[in-house]
């Protein structure tokens, strides 16, 4: 029975593998989801999903594979006067009559016949089998029994919960493909960590010892090599100011992230694109600038290079001398550019717009083809395709 | 198997998906994930477990520098080889100098124990791909001594993340999976009640509220947890703070009492100071 959900699960870009399917079922046959479709939900959600990522994908997929008739509801419920639905009496049925009301047919006939039954009926309605209304069992309104019934106006649980739970999409901002976070920019800058031995000896090598201390014939010889730690080197390019106004905010976020990553990080911060000079204070951007070539010379070529910027401006001021806008630049941006990719071949240009955008802004097509299209989105997964190229 | 249902305790309040994980993981035998922010209690989860379900709790810390050999068992060949350099008997024993590890400890464990992994992302990225065989089958091999050690009965394994590092698939598909979400504000009310049972409303529903307005304060870096609240609610009873100095006309300008038991980070409660400032220059109260 939960294949096809499972191949909706699929469908829908969730990794899911077999084996958990099959977890799924094992944990249903032992009675851990029998008592409701809220406990059928979390079982499914602990055993299907394991990443917070995909926790709104899942709930979006499981609310449009388990649709109730509750949504489809939205347009009908407007018309419905909500003093008809207020609860004056409760109701409880018996056995014979809840299985009276389960041979009434399928759901197109009851949205149909509620079609009809609200152009027919013209007041308030409470108990009774046919009416809208509370506490009947007619299957429109609420605080009855029908269980292909229709839900309208009713607050809080009774024999259901009223409000679905993966309706709530509480993990959307989990979502891997949305704009990034604090949060989810380090879990992404993380990646960049490579482990590399270097640094101060301090870990005994055992193998090295025992081999050693055997050559030594037999006399203990102690050796140690370095442990191991994060050695990336980072050069981060922040473009400030202009067109970067709307994206400020989101690279301060990267960042404040991105510094408390690395070891060696160095920041800079330019305008629009990459002149002669770039500043460290942007307050004092023009009293404190730092020349582009001492930058190159004074980080070594095993820095990684990241740019963050929307690329979008006038393509003069990339391709032409003089072109900057705020001061008179001797050499255009792309020779400045072209050093700095010369000097460090690995390169990225992280852009906070929306990929669709790029094709719409000549200058981004331009940056582009200087970076020989390592350009990504400042998503988590454009960030993940962007670390892979900075391997 | 268990069946007891686990429903929270005295001092842990559980959501209804929390406790559907942890039931579904101790009724299948698998390891179960747990990720949240710092601080919303995954830790604590594994000894409320062990407490309410009356079993014994094994931990594993997990640092960067952990290897998982490291909780099975360790060879420990530095000290053989000094015991040989100085003719001591013990070394022609080797297993005087297999220590067992943590895993090994509660697989020797007499009844089912609750074992917690904690914060696995800490480790090396291989990490978890080296434990796989030992939590799928809970059994492993000693080659020093050529012994398998198997698991007397299956632990309850808690593993816990704060997402440093991805963990592989093979990893993930063997556990469930649970993200405890940062607490609404009616959870937060029942979490703070079994910590401070004779907590005034009044006092209550106001910390919550001028805690809840921190944690939106946009651009803090590390945003104030449950743990924090609790530390903070413990301090307003200790300086007997008056409720009035929680309430205040104009709330959005007013600075929580104690607020340093909130934020923890110089930048923040700097940041949250000029915003403060900024906000009460633009309303003069």
């Amino acid at each position: 029975m939960l294949i096809p959900f499972y191949y909706a699960l699929r469908e829908g870009g969730m990794k899911t593998s077999i084996t958990e399917l099959l977890t799924l079922h094992e944990a249903m046959q032992s009675g851990l989801a029998v008592q409701s479709m809220d406990n059928f939900y979390f079982l499914a959600r602990t055993s299907l999903v394991k990443d917070e990522a995909n926790l709104d994908r899942f709930d979006r997929i499981f609310a449009a594979y388990f649709k109730g008739v509750d949504d489809s509801l939205s347009d009908l419920m407007q018309d419905i006067p909500e003093e008809w639905l207020q609860c004056q009496a409760e109701l409880s049925l018996s056995e014979e009559e809840r299985k009276l009301i389960e041979s009434m047919g399928g759901f197109e006939e009851l949205m149909k016949a509620l079609q009809e039954r609200l152009d027919e009926q013209d007041e308030r309605h409470e108990g009774g089998n046919k009416w809208i209304g509370t506490a009947g069992t007619s299957p429109f309104g609420a605080y009855g029994y029908n269980p292909e019934g229709v839900r309208i106006g009713q607050q809080g649980s009774r024999n259901r919960s009223a409000v679905k739970v993966w309706d709530k999409r509480e993990y959307r901002n989990l979502d891997d493909s949305v704009e990034l976070g604090t949060r989810n920019i380090k879990v992404a800058l993380r990646r960049l960590r490579k482990f590399a031995r270097e640094g101060a000896a301090d870990q005994l090598d055992l193998n090295d010892t025992i081999d050693k201390t055997a050559r030594n014939g037999g006399m203990l010889d102690i050796r140690m090599i370095p442990e191991r730690h994060n050695a990336v080197k980072v050069l981060l390019c922040l473009d400030i100011g202009g067109s970067m106004d709307d994206h400020v905010r989101i690279c301060e976020e990267t960042f404040s992230a991105a510094r408390s990553e690395f070891k060696h990080l160095e920041y800079f911060y330019f305008h629009n694109f990459v002149y002669e000079n770039m500043w460290k204070d942007n307050r004092r951007r023009q009293s404190e600038k730092t020349p582009t070539l001492d930058i190159t010379h004074k980080y070594a070529s095993d820095y990684k290079l990241i740019f963050v910027g929307d690329a979008s401006m006038s393509p003069y001021e990339i391709a032409y001398p003089g072109g900057s806008v705020e001061h008179w630049n001797e050499e255009p941006g792309a020779v400045w550019m072209k050093r700095l990719l010369r000097t460090y071949p690995k390169a990225i240009w992280l852009n906070p717009e929306p990929k669709v955008r790029w094709d719409y802004t000549p200058s981004v097509k331009l940056v582009r083809e200087l970076m020989d299209d390592r350009m990504y989105p400042l998503t988590i997964s454009g960030l993940d395709e962007g670390i892979k190229a900075l391997h | 198997m268990s069946d007891k249902q686990f429903k929270g305790t005295s001092s842990y309040i559980v959501t209804d998906d929390l406790s559907m994980a942890v039931n579904a993981a101790v009724t299948l035998q698998r390891p179960i994930l747990v990720k949240g922010e710092p601080g919303t209690g995954k830790t604590q989860l594994a000894i409320e477990i062990a407490e309410s379900m009356g079993k014994p709790l094994y931990e594993w810390h997990i640092k960067s520098t952990t290897k998982a050999q490291q909780g099975l068992y360790e060879y420990d060949a530095v000290a053989r080889l000094r015991d040989s350099q100085l003719g001591d008997d013990k070394v022609h024993d080797i297993a005087n100098y297999i220590m067992p590890g943590k895993m090994w400890e509660a697989f020797e464990s007499d009844e089912q124990p609750v074992l917690l992994i904690d914060e696995i992302d800490k480790a090396d990225i291989e990490f978890p791909n080296d434990l796989l065989q030992e939590l799928d089958r809970m059994e492993f091999y000693v080659y020093e001594t050529k012994k398998l050690v198997t698991a007397k009965h299956r632990p309850i394994i808690l593993i816990t993340s704060n997402n440093e590092k991805e963990l592989p698939d093979a990893f993930l598909r063997r556990c469930f999976f649970h993200y405890i979400k940062f607490p609404d504000q009616e959870t937060m009310s029942k979490i703070v009640d079994v910590h401070f049972p004779g907590l005034k409303k009044e006092l209550l529903s106001e910390a919550l509220n001028a805690f809840y307005k921190v944690r939106d304060v946009r651009g803090l870096k590390k945003k104030p947890s449950t743990s924090e609240l609790l530390d903070w609610i413990k301090l307003l009873l200790a300086e007997d703070i008056p409720l009035e100095a929680l309430r205040s006309e104009n709330s959005k300008s007013a600075i929580p009492p104690l607020y340093g038991a909130l934020l923890k980070n110089e930048q923040d409660v700097h940041l949250f100071e000029q915003l403060v400032f900024l906000d009460r220059r633009t309303n003069p109260q």
